[in-house]
């Protein structure tokens, strides 16, 4: 290993701190986003369970799943084109910051974000009556929750435009679907053969997984599988969206 | 000035698909060298310091910044420099001070020296009572220096300004142009400038690469790139008391412009023809008021080279195809 390795790492590690920092205070700390962040997925979840009874351990792990893949994918794939329109992009990419830096900072601001204002309706939940039956499930289920979708919405942001309506529509196309299939609605096991088949090509299946076993639900997969899973689709989201930022940099001059 | 060489390119080529922006460039600056990069609209400037910022990827060919190479090592180069990117600005809703802060902290420069050397500059810039001013509050001279504060705050090796003054008012040009000469004279910070201002070139850079269609076409000091056009140097004649008709002093075929109180004569030997001039005008009792001989300005060299490079392009393609 190169004797400059880990003063490297550590430039790295501080510049993508950096860049949370940035995206934290310009993109994430507004009243309008934090409002969106809390008051969305509550209202989508009641609007679903309105007239139905719902017991309370089913539907507090299922809101949190729901608030934390909301809030952790939400404003990720804005931050690019953002940057773009505002012609901030090329002044961070000629910085000593690498791309990898950069992503990681921008998954960063967004993970924090989510795991954040997932803890609204977790306490919400507590104080309604809801259990928590395994803390360690709930911790990864949230973290490494928010670490796949934050980085599923920096994938979403890779795309070279610097138009964000394109990439908000593109979200809305790709997440909205995800809910369907991912058993935050409808248990694993009474969903269709179709939804059950398309259920494991979601990210949030597995978070809404983990967070219920937090809550003392029953699994559908393995727990290993869940986190591996997360863990997973993770690393494939960065590594594509790195992938695409370097294919693609100057498409949009 | 250094000879040491701080920034090389040696056949820097850059396609765009099937168009070639930046054309097997080649050249050397030195440390603590002013260099100015001109060349009319799209002709690959910005494209060029976009490959020497390591922004984007050259398609052949290499360049070495502060001892780096741009492909194998982008990041290790960009510790060494600041950048003022065309048209790129400071964030919005972050003050001004938080915009330099930013900077320096993605650039590690520790926290008491990017606090005061961050005071420092904007106290230069003249930004000081704007500190706690948002970026989107900022008029486009005052977004400029600010863009200044931040590519200076890490004190890079290497400054990168892509047109910093286009588009700016009188005064913040000025105090931009004043502080890259003071930042060149007192901490030999190297610059490379982009610029249309050929004139501000001229004043600004030791040396001056002049580049079209992607290509170099010139690279030499802003005084030997106007004393390499014989044809365009000139002797201007004004008259103290009324204008005299230049057929009543000498007989020429030269080019010749006039002036409200004198002409201007375009000649290969400036010298004789002054000479001559006084003598005649001297011998007919005419009063000179001043007589100087002049070299071409630059922007008659850019103009006189880009030019040529247009007119010989049919030739380089027919070439090509050869």
């Amino acid at each position: 290993m190169h004797a400059d390795t880990f003063p490297r790492l550590r430039r790295q590690a501080h510049a993508a701190y950096v860049i949370a920092k940035k995206d934290a205070i310009i993109y994430y700390l507004k009243p309008p986003v934090i409002s969106f962040g809390i008051v969305f997925p509550l209202f989508f979840y009641l609007a679903f369970a309105a007239g139905r009874t719902v017991p309370t351990g089913v539907m507090v792990p299922g809101i949190v799943a729901m608030a934390l893949f909301f809030t952790a994918s939400a404003i990720g794939p804005l931050v690019t084109p953002w940057e773009r329109q505002a012609r901030t992009f090329e002044r961070l990419v000629t910085s000593p910051a690498s791309l990898e830096a950069i992503l990681c900072g921008d998954v960063i601001a967004g993970m924090a974000f989510g795991a954040l204002l997932s803890l609204v309706p977790l306490v919400l939940g507590l104080c309604l009556g809801a259990q928590i039956g395994n803390p360690g499930c709930l911790l990864l289920g949230i973290a490494l929750g928010a670490l796949a979708f934050s980085s599923m919405g920096v994938l979403m942001a890779a795309p070279p435009t610097n138009a964000p309506s394109q990439i908000m529509m593109l979200s809305s196309l790709v997440r909205l679907p995800l809910i369907f299939i991912s058993g935050v609605f409808v248990p694993h096991a009474d969903m269709p053969a179709w939804g059950q088949w398309l259920s494991p090509l979601s990210p949030l299946s597995y978070s809404a997984d983990l967070i219920r076993v937090g809550f003392g639900g029953a699994a559908y997969f393995p727990v290993s599988l869940d986190l591996a899973a997360l863990m997973g689709f993770a690393a494939l989201f960065l590594g594509t969206a790195r992938y695409v930022h370097r294919l693609t940099r100057d498409w949009a001059h | 000035m250094s000879a040491e060489p701080i920034i090389e390119a040696e056949g820097l080529t850059r396609h765009y698909g099937d168009r070639v922006a930046v054309d097997h460039v080649n050249f050397s600056i030195a440390r603590g060298e002013i260099f100015g990069f001109l060349g009319p609209n799209g002709a690959g400037k910005s494209t060029t310091v976009r490959m020497l910022t390591g922004y984007i990827q050259p398609t052949s060919g290499t360049a070495r910044v502060a001892g780096y190479d741009i492909v194998a090592a982008p990041v290790s180069a960009r510790q060494h420099i600041g950048v003022v990117p065309e048209e790129a600005s400071a964030y919005a809703d972050l003050t001004v001070w938080q915009n330099v802060m930013l900077m320096a902290e993605l650039h590690s420069v520790p926290r008491r020296r990017r606090i005061e050397r961050g005071a420092e500059l904007i106290e230069l810039f003249g930004l000081a009572d704007r500190r706690e001013q948002k970026g989107r509050d900022l008029s486009k001279g005052l977004r400029q220096r600010l863009m200044l504060c931040m590519a200076l705050v890490s004190d890079p090796e290497i400054l990168f300004l892509d047109e910093p003054t286009s588009g700016l008012d009188v005064a913040s040009s000025h105090i931009i142009r004043d502080i890259v000469i003071r930042m060149n004279r007192e901490r030999g910070m190297t610059v490379f400038v982009t610029t249309h201002n050929i004139e501000e070139a001229g004043d600004l850079c030791h040396r001056v690469g002049i580049i079209d269609q992607g290509r170099l076409v010139a690279i030499d000091t802003p005084q030997a790139l106007r004393g390499s056009i014989n044809a365009r140097r000139s002797v201007e004649v004004r008259f103290a008391d009324h204008v005299v008709a230049i057929s009543d002093l000498i007989d020429t075929n030269a080019e010749i412009v006039p002036l409200a109180d004198g002409f201007r004569i375009y000649t290969p030997e400036p010298g004789r023809l002054a000479q001559e001039l006084a003598t005649r005008a001297s011998g007919r009792a005419i009063r000179i008021a001043s007589l100087n001989t002049l070299a071409p300005s630059l922007e008659e060299v850019f103009l006189h080279i880009t030019a040529r490079a247009e007119a010989t392009e049919p030739e380089r393609a027919r070439a090509d195809a050869r």
